[in-house]
Order: structure tokens, then C-alpha cells, then sequence
């Protein structure tokens, strides 16, 4: 039954995953003009003189005169393959600029998840369990607090105590000397020293609306009857309420995967930039603002493509906690 | 010494409530759910609790494992469990004041489930969704017994065997949302039953049941205290429920204890008038209502005015998105029923027989998937109205009016008396805003309720007098059918009559005709000219009411008829069960 729904559920999102590829590329093309009309309006800006020929030959060159179709299978017959093009701007092969900051970003995303997870859980359900506690209390003041804080303001703060008070070095994911040096243990456990930081600004406002989602719901669950019944069955209080009301309320806190990953990704832009993390985000800022599409297609698919994993991944896990979603 | 002897020889009581108090305690003052109940139960016997809602007796059965929810707590009194006197205990005295322990100790979790279980009325929202069966039942076990996982899943397959859940091997690794709300039942009785539990409280646990697997519930809780010598608590408001299986009767009230005693006495010589009220009201319900019968006595039954000519209605039938096709669920199948002018039709079934989805189809609510809906207007034309679109419907809709079952949802919380009556004149827009204030104020004069009730909100009111609004609210447009869906169900007994000689009352000013949907013979037979029986989608048997009642002609009738519980403890264990099977 499990396997089925999983196969029926991976089956279903190869034609999204279609779908979404073109409105991928549908939306980098959208803005009028293309990277030649931008290249030509810098040329200009920098006083040279902006030979049409040229333009027109370049234009050929990259396929940019030819109907949209035409482009777009060009583009996802090789992405497939996994090659993306060309950037124009930097004039590398997409793939490899992107790698590096993909897998970093998804190496932030996946500490800031487990970071936010493991706070707002225990968190959430004690507020939950103690209602009206003052415990209860000064978390949901907290939460707020954090829901409230703009995240690259938080950067700032969290980056003055951080330098003033222990020295810490916090720009950047590494040490200097590790900047370009190839992967390696030492490299790892300096990635570890830097990466808090982030993950703790990325983190708070998730963890925040986390804690309340997980309040909400356990609060809902702790009246039901089958509760009263598990009680009269002799249960202890902390054993049931693990048992029975949290492994219910939790269904929503598995569904935020699904959402998770691509905000994590595409909503860190700024505080990115602040901290100067060599992640997605602020190339991807960059390669729209100059129009560079085949780098910011290749960002754009890729933050859809984890959509749809992050949702895969997400309704998988909900079918393996709630049967009730399987069986239907 | 064996339990059986124990009892015999001694005092059997083994559980004892004294001058029991419970409150609530919320901002606005304190409340006492449960006012200085005393009550004893006894070694193998039965003692029911009866009242109607908000008389305490749930609060009252959880004080007692000091279950109940926040803000409510047990603020006085004694429940003493003598252990000494069960085939559990000791043979020195052993008696233990369960409120006196900590609601969260080890102590009082030990005797919850092992020495005195629960069972509860909802029994699909009282077990977890997401854990199988066995798990439920066999954490009970293994709670209070040190059993490896595999001897716990033995006894677990035993229970289900012993609560007759059919196929337990393959049972005990199902969901509950797999079962249905008898097998459901079943389950919770079996994780009650999990450590042999000397007393057994068992909270309204077939309210939510049909009657035929009620009298198998009840057949099964006595077959399993006959075997053991457990004590019941059996808290219902259902008096043919009580004359069926009690022993003795605490009767409450407003948290109070009015009356207890002896079954047979009770029934006979009811004391406070509380309790002779109830078992009038009980008694009235079961016979043709005199009031109706004088009715139709100066008037007669006219011409035919709603006929269902073959309704079929199948829901959720399609097709599939790469050929093949749904099939979809027949919930009616071919109906063939009449309504006559001035008649009340009675459509009776269990749940899931689709008596409402027939009700919805009559009223073109729902579209019909075959069939024709014959309507007769006032002007004596005959019309098909199963094809009709919804700018046509305006006159049958007008004409033919709904009451629903629950009086709390079917009002909207954020809208006057005034302005829920008269929303349907003001649909029709035939009147002024003045006129309308007119109507709805007669409307309320006409169904009781003091024209004080024009500028208040539903939430002011009981569950009777809501459905009282629903009725004005049914009979503003001047109707000249009603379809009443469970309409007494959710209310008490004692204001059921009242609510059907409303209904009848008004029929007789009016000339109305009435549909009246149920799953209780009683009501049926107290409001009901003819009877339609249901059973699965079809209609099985229709007729007189009285001749249907004594005289049934379908085996399913019969089955559904001597499942009813009789409100007379004499009559216990005459009846002879019928049992329908289905031919397959």
C-alpha cells in the first residue's frame, strides 16, 4: 500500500517537474529584451561605440534569435544532460559556477531545518502542555520577537556581538585559507565554526512560526477522547502525550518541508548578501538583474525542482506517519 | 477463595462514591458539575446512571479515575475502592481512597485500566487514528502486566476473539478508520476488558451506534460481566436501554443524585417527580400520539403531493482519467414512495441507509441520477421536478422545507433569531423589510418562543428552543411539506414530545405535510402516519405504521424492530432477537 502510493506519488510529479521547466524558462524570457539588449545598453553606458553587426552575430550565435520552442528545447534537451549553458555574463559553463553555491546552499538549508526542528519542536510542545505557563509565556514572547525581527537586521546584530565580544570571524562560510582549497576534513570543521551563524539568523522567524504551528495543533489534540481514553488506560502523561496527540499535530510540521527548502534558498538573498555567503542567492540576484538567462534558468529550474523534491519528500513522510493518507 | 464465593459470602460492594463534588473553575465563577453524588457498585451487577445532558453523570464517571479534562477537578468527597473485596485483592482489608491520589502518580495510574476500565461513547474519535488496533489494545496490556510483546499480541488476538471481532488476526494489525462504529466499539471494549478489570465504566457507549448493533453491544458487555462478576457503571439517557440491562438506577440531575434504587422499583414507583417525568415522557413516545389521532379524525388524508417515482441517486461516479470507469455508490436505489396531502411519513433506517440522501433528493436538493420527483403544487398541477435547474426550483423550494437534526449547527452562530427566520422571506422578496418584521414576530408567537427571541443570537438558547427556531424558520414561506431529518435526535427526551406536538400543531393550522426521518422507532411511531423502511438504499417495507410496528413483513424490519430496547424491565430477555443477514 505504502509502496504503491510512493510510486503513484514519484510518478505524478516527473509531468510537474515538465511543467515547471517551462514556466522556467517562459519566465526568464518574460522581461523585454535579452542579455544583448543589456550587454549593448552597458557598452553604451561605458561610452563605446555598439556595433549592430556584432550584436546581431552574438545574437545568432547564442540562439536568441529563434522562436521560443525552438529555445526552450534546446535549452532542456541539454539540461537534462546536465549542461546549462554558458553564462554569458561570466562566461563559464553554468554548471560549474552553480555547483559549488547549489551545495552549499542546501548544506545551509539542511542545518537550518535541522536547527529549527529541533528547537521548535520540544518548544512547541511544551508550550502546548503548559498553557498559560509563565515558561509558556516568555517563549511566545520570544517567538514573537523573532517573528517580528527582519532577518538581515538580526544578521547585523548577531555579527556585532559576534565580532565585538568573541572575536569570532563571521564573514563568509569559510577561513580564508580554505577559501579555494579542495574539500577536506579540515575544511569541514571550519565550514562548522562559520556556519552557525547563518543558521541561527535563517532559522529564528522559521523556528518562531514552527513553535506556534506545533502549539496550535497539540493544543487542538490534548482535549480529544482518544487522550481521555489512553489516560483511563493508565498511561503516564509524558508517555501519552508522545504517543498519541504529537504524533497527530505533527502531520503540518512535516508538510513545512515542502516549503522550506526553496524559501530557505530564494528568502535568504538578503541576509546573504549581509553575511557575504558564497551561496545561491546573491548570484541568483545577479544573474537577473543582467539578464544572464541561462543562469538564472538554470537557478530558477533548480529552485523548482526542490520545490517539488521538497514536497515529494514531505507527502512520502506524511504517508508514513498517518495511515489514513495511504489507505485513500 | 474464588470471586464467585467472595461476594457471595460478603459485602459486595467494591466501589463506592461518597459525597462526591467536582467544579470547573473558570473566570466568570465556579460551576459544580457534580454535586454530592454518593453511589456503591456492586460485585456482578449492573448500576446504570441516567439523565440528560449536562446533569454530570459523564463528569461524575471520570471524578472517579480523576480523568477529567481542565478546568474541571474533583474538589471533595471519597471514592473507595475496596480491593480486599475483588478476586484481585488480598484477603486483609485493602481499600483505597482513589481521590486522595495524585491525579498524576504512579499509584492511581496502576488501578486506571488494570482494576477499573473505561469505555466511551465516541468510538471513533476514542481511539487513535494513526495506531493500529492491536497496538491499542495490547499497550494496555503490557501497561500493567509484565508480558513479553509476543505473548501481549497473543492476548490481544483472545480479546478481539472474546469481543467477537470476525477474522482477529487480520484485525489486530487494521486502522480504526478500517472498522466499522460497532467492530470500533468492540475494539474499545476489548482494551477495556485487556487486565480483567474489577469495575468497568461504560460512558453512553452505544449512543452513537444503530439500534441492531446496540443490542449486540449490550448482549456482549453482559455476556462478559456474567463470565467475570465485574461491576458496571452504565451511564445512558436512553430508558429502554436501562429497563434492557440494569441492575439498579441512580437517576441525575443538575449534578445531583434525585433517586436510586432497584430497577423494578423505579420503573414501578418512581418517587421524585424528576424521575416520573422521564419515564412519561419515555412511555408517551412509544404509542401513536392521541393528538394525531384526533387530527385525522376531522381531516382526512388527501390526494398523493411528493412522489419519489424510482429515485436512484449513486455518488461519486465518473470517469477515470485512462478509460475505465468509477462505479461509484448507490446510496438510494430505486425508491418508490408517496407522500399524501396532511400525511406524516415516517422513513426509518439505520445509518449509512440513505434515508437523508432520499430526503435531500425529494427536496431536489441533491440532483437525482434516475428517477422522476413527481410534485403536486397548490393549484393541483402534477410536476416533474427531478429536471428542473435551479431558477425553475424556486416554487418547490419554497414549497417543500427542510428541518435538520443538530439545532447548534444549523443555525448561524453570527445572525439574530429575527434575521435566521426571516431570511427565507427575505429570498423570496416578496414583502417589505416591516412586513417581514410582522411575520417573524407571529412565527415566533407560533412555535413558543417570546418575541424577546427576535434580537438575540442562537447561542442564548437550549437545544430545544433552537429547534424551535429552525422550525419557524422551516414554516416562514408558507410551506406546504416539511421534511424534518432527525429533528428530535439530538434533543433530550422530555422535550422530544414537546418539539413533535409542535410539528403536529402546526400541521393541523397550516394543513401541512410532514417527512419525518429517523432512526427511532419511537418517535416514528408517536408522529408517523405510514412507515418507509430503509436498508441500504432501498426501501424494504412500507405501510401503516401500527400494522408495520406489531406486524413486520421483511426479515429486516423484524430484525430492526426486536432490536429495539423495550422500556419496561419485565419484558428483559422475552423478546426474541431477530437477526437480518443479508442474502449474498
Amino acid at each position: 500500500m505504502l509502496f504503491l502510493y510512493i510510486l503513484r506519488r514519484i510518478a505524478w510529479s516527473i509531468p510537474l517537474l515538465f511543467a515547471v521547466s517551462i514556466i522556467a524558462f517562459a519566465l526568464i524570457s518574460a522581461p523585454p529584451g535579452d542579455y544583448i539588449t543589456s550587454f549593448a545598453a552597458t557598452l553604451s553606458e561605458s561610452g563605446d561605440v555598439v556595433d549592430q553587426a556584432r550584436l546581431d552575430a552574438m545574437r545568432e550565435r547564442y540562439g536568441l534569435d529563434q522562436p521560443f520552442l525552438v529555445q526552450y528545447w534546446h535549452w532542456i534537451s541539454n539540461a537534462v544532460q546536465g549542461d546549462f549553458g554558458i553564462s554569458f555574463e561570466w562566461q563559464q559553463p553554468v554548471s560549474t559556477l552553480i555547483w559549488e553555491r547549489m551545495s552549499l546552499s542546501v548544506t545551509l538549508a539542511l542545518a537550518t531545518l535541522m536547527f529549527t526542528w529541533a528547537l521548535a519542536l520540544p518548544i512547541g510542545i511544551y508550550s502546548a502542555v503548559r498553557k498559560y505557563s509563565i515558561g509558556d509565556y516568555v517563549v511566545t514572547a520570544i517567538g514573537f520577537l523573532g517573528l517580528a525581527t527582519p532577518n538581515f537586521l538580526f544578521a547585523l546584530v548577531l555579527m556585532y556581538i559576534a565580532v565585538v565580544y568573541f572575536g569570532a570571524d563571521v564573514s563568509g562560510l569559510f577561513s580564508d585559507e580554505y577559501q579555494d582549497a579542495p574539500w577536506s576534513w579540515a575544511k569541514l570543521v571550519d565550514l562548522a565554526k562559520h556556519i552557525w551563524i547563518p543558521v541561527i539568523i535563517l532559522g529564528t522567524s522559521a523556528t518562531a512560526s514552527l513553535v506556534r504551528i506545533m502549539r496550535a495543533n497539540l493544543l487542538d489534540e490534548l482535549h480529544r477522547p482518544y487522550v481521555t481514553t489512553a489516560r483511563a488506560k493508565g498511561l503516564s502523561e509524558w508517555r501519552l502525550i508522545m504517543k498519541y496527540p504529537v504524533r497527530i499535530a505533527i502531520n503540518p510540521f512535516v508538510s513545512t518541508i515542502g516549503w522550506a527548502f526553496p524559501q530557505l534558498i530564494s528568502g535568504a538573498v538578503i541576509t546573504a548578501v549581509v553575511l557575504s555567503l558564497p551561496t545561491a542567492g546573491p548570484l541568483m540576484l545577479q544573474a537577473l538583474l543582467a539578464q544572464d538567462m541561462y543562469l538564472a534558468g538554470a537557478f530558477i529550474l533548480l529552485l523548482c525542482c526542490l520545490s517539488i523534491i521538497g514536497m515529494l519528500v514531505s507527502d512520502i513522510l506524511l504517508a508514513v506517519i498517518d495511515p489514513r493518507i495511504r489507505f485513500r | 477463595m474464588t470471586a464467585m464465593a467472595k461476594t457471595a459470602a460478603t459485602n459486595s460492594t467494591v466501589l463506592e462514591l461518597r459525597n462526591l463534588i467536582t467544579e470547573f473553575v473558570t473566570q466568570r465563577g465556579t460551576f459544580r458539575a457534580v454535586d454530592d453524588v454518593s453511589l456503591e457498585l456492586h460485585a456482578g451487577k449492573t448500576l446504570c446512571v441516567v439523565g440528560e445532558s449536562g446533569s454530570g453523570k459523564s463528569v461524575m464517571s471520570r471524578s472517579i479515575l480523576q480523568i477529567v479534562d481542565p478546568p474541571g477537578r474533583v474538589t471533595g468527597g471519597q471514592a473507595l475502592l475496596h480491593r480486599h473485596r475483588t478476586a484481585r485483592g488480598s484477603d486483609f482489608d485493602e481499600t483505597i481512597d482513589l481521590l486522595q491520589l495524585d491525579p498524576k502518580s504512579k499509584a492511581i495510574r496502576n488501578l486506571r485500566g488494570r482494576d477499573i476500565a473505561m469505555i466511551f461513547q465516541e468510538p471513533m474519535s476514542s481511539l487513535s487514528p494513526v495506531h493500529r488496533i492491536g497496538d491499542q489494545v495490547g499497550e494496555a496490556i503490557r501497561l500493567h502486566e509484565a508480558v513479553s510483546k509476543k505473548e501481549a499480541r497473543e492476548r490481544t488476538l483472545e480479546l478481539l476473539r472474546k469481543v467477537e471481532i470476525p477474522n482477529p488476526g487480520k484485525a489486530i494489525d487494521q486502522f480504526p478508520f478500517e472498522f466499522s462504529g460497532g467492530m470500533r466499539q468492540r475494539a474499545m471494549i476489548a482494551m477495556a476488558l485487556a487486565c480483567n478489570p474489577t469495575v468497568l465504566i461504560a460512558d453512553e457507549p452505544t449512543t452513537a451506534l444503530d439500534v441492531t448493533i446496540q443490542a449486540e453491544i449490550l448482549d456482549l458487555i453482559r455476556s462478559i460481566q456474567d463470565e467475570s462478576d465485574m461491576a458496571v457503571m452504565f451511564i445512558t439517557h436512553d430508558m429502554g436501554v436501562v429497563a434492557e440491562i440494569a441492575d439498579e438506577i441512580a437517576v441525575m440531575r443538575f449534578g445531583k443524585v434525585v433517586e436510586t434504587g432497584d430497577v423494578y422499583e423505579i420503573f414501578e414507583k418512581p418517587q421524585h417527580p424528576y424521575t416520573q417525568r422521564l419515564l412519561n415522557s419515555v412511555r408517551e413516545l412509544d404509542h401513536p400520539s392521541a393528538r394525531r389521532l384526533e387530527m385525522r379524525e376531522t381531516r382526512a388524508i388527501g390526494e398523493p403531493i411528493l412522489v419519489s417515482d424510482g429515485i436512484t441517486k449513486v455518488f461519486g461516479s465518473g470517469k477515470r482519467w485512462f478509460g475505465g470507469e468509477v462505479k461509484g455508490f448507490k446510496a438510494v436505489n430505486t425508491a418508490n414512495l408517496e407522500l399524501r396531502k396532511g400525511e406524516n411519513l415516517g422513513v426509518v433506517g439505520e445509518s449509512g441507509s440513505g434515508k437523508t440522501t432520499l430526503g435531500r433528493c425529494l427536496q431536489r436538493v441533491y440532483e437525482v441520477t434516475d428517477g422522476r420527483v413527481l410534485y403536486t403544487n397548490e393549484a393541483g398541477q402534477e410536476r416533474d421536478i427531478a429536471g428542473l435547474t435551479e431558477d425553475q426550483l424556486a416554487e418547490p423550494w419554497r414549497d417543500i422545507r427542510t428541518v435538520f437534526q443538530d439545532p447548534f449547527s444549523s443555525l448561524n452562530p453570527r445572525m439574530t433569531i429575527g434575521q435566521i427566520i426571516g431570511e427565507p422571506l427575505v429570498v423570496e422578496g416578496k414583502l417589505t423589510g416591516q412586513q417581514i418584521r410582522d411575520r417573524v414576530h407571529e412565527l415566533l408567537e407560533l412555535v413558543g418562543l417570546p418575541a424577546s427571541a427576535y434580537m438575540r443570537y442562537p447561542h442564548a438558547f437550549s437545544g430545544g428552543q433552537r429547534q424551535r427556531v429552525s422550525i419557524a424558520r422551516a414554516i416562514a414561506p408558507n410551506p406546504r411539506v416539511i421534511i424534518a431529518d432527525e429533528a428530535t435526535s439530538a434533543l433530550d427526551v422530555s422535550i422530544r414530545t414537546q418539539v413533535l406536538d409542535l410539528l403536529l400543531d402546526l400541521q393541523k393550522r397550516f394543513d401541512l405535510s410532514f417527512i419525518l426521518i429517523s432512526h427511532d422507532i419511537a418517535v416514528i411511531r408517536y408522529f408517523c402516519d405510514r412507515i418507509a423502511v430503509m436498508y441500504r438504499g432501498q426501501i424494504v417495507e412500507t405501510g401503516d405504521t401500527e400494522t408495520v410496528c406489531q406486524k413486520p413483513q421483511h426479515a429486516y424490519t423484524q430484525s430492526l424492530l426486536s432490536a429495539v430496547p423495550v422500556a419496561d424491565p419485565r419484558v428483559r430477555g422475552q423478546k426474541q432477537r431477530v437477526r437480518y443477514q443479508e442474502a449474498t
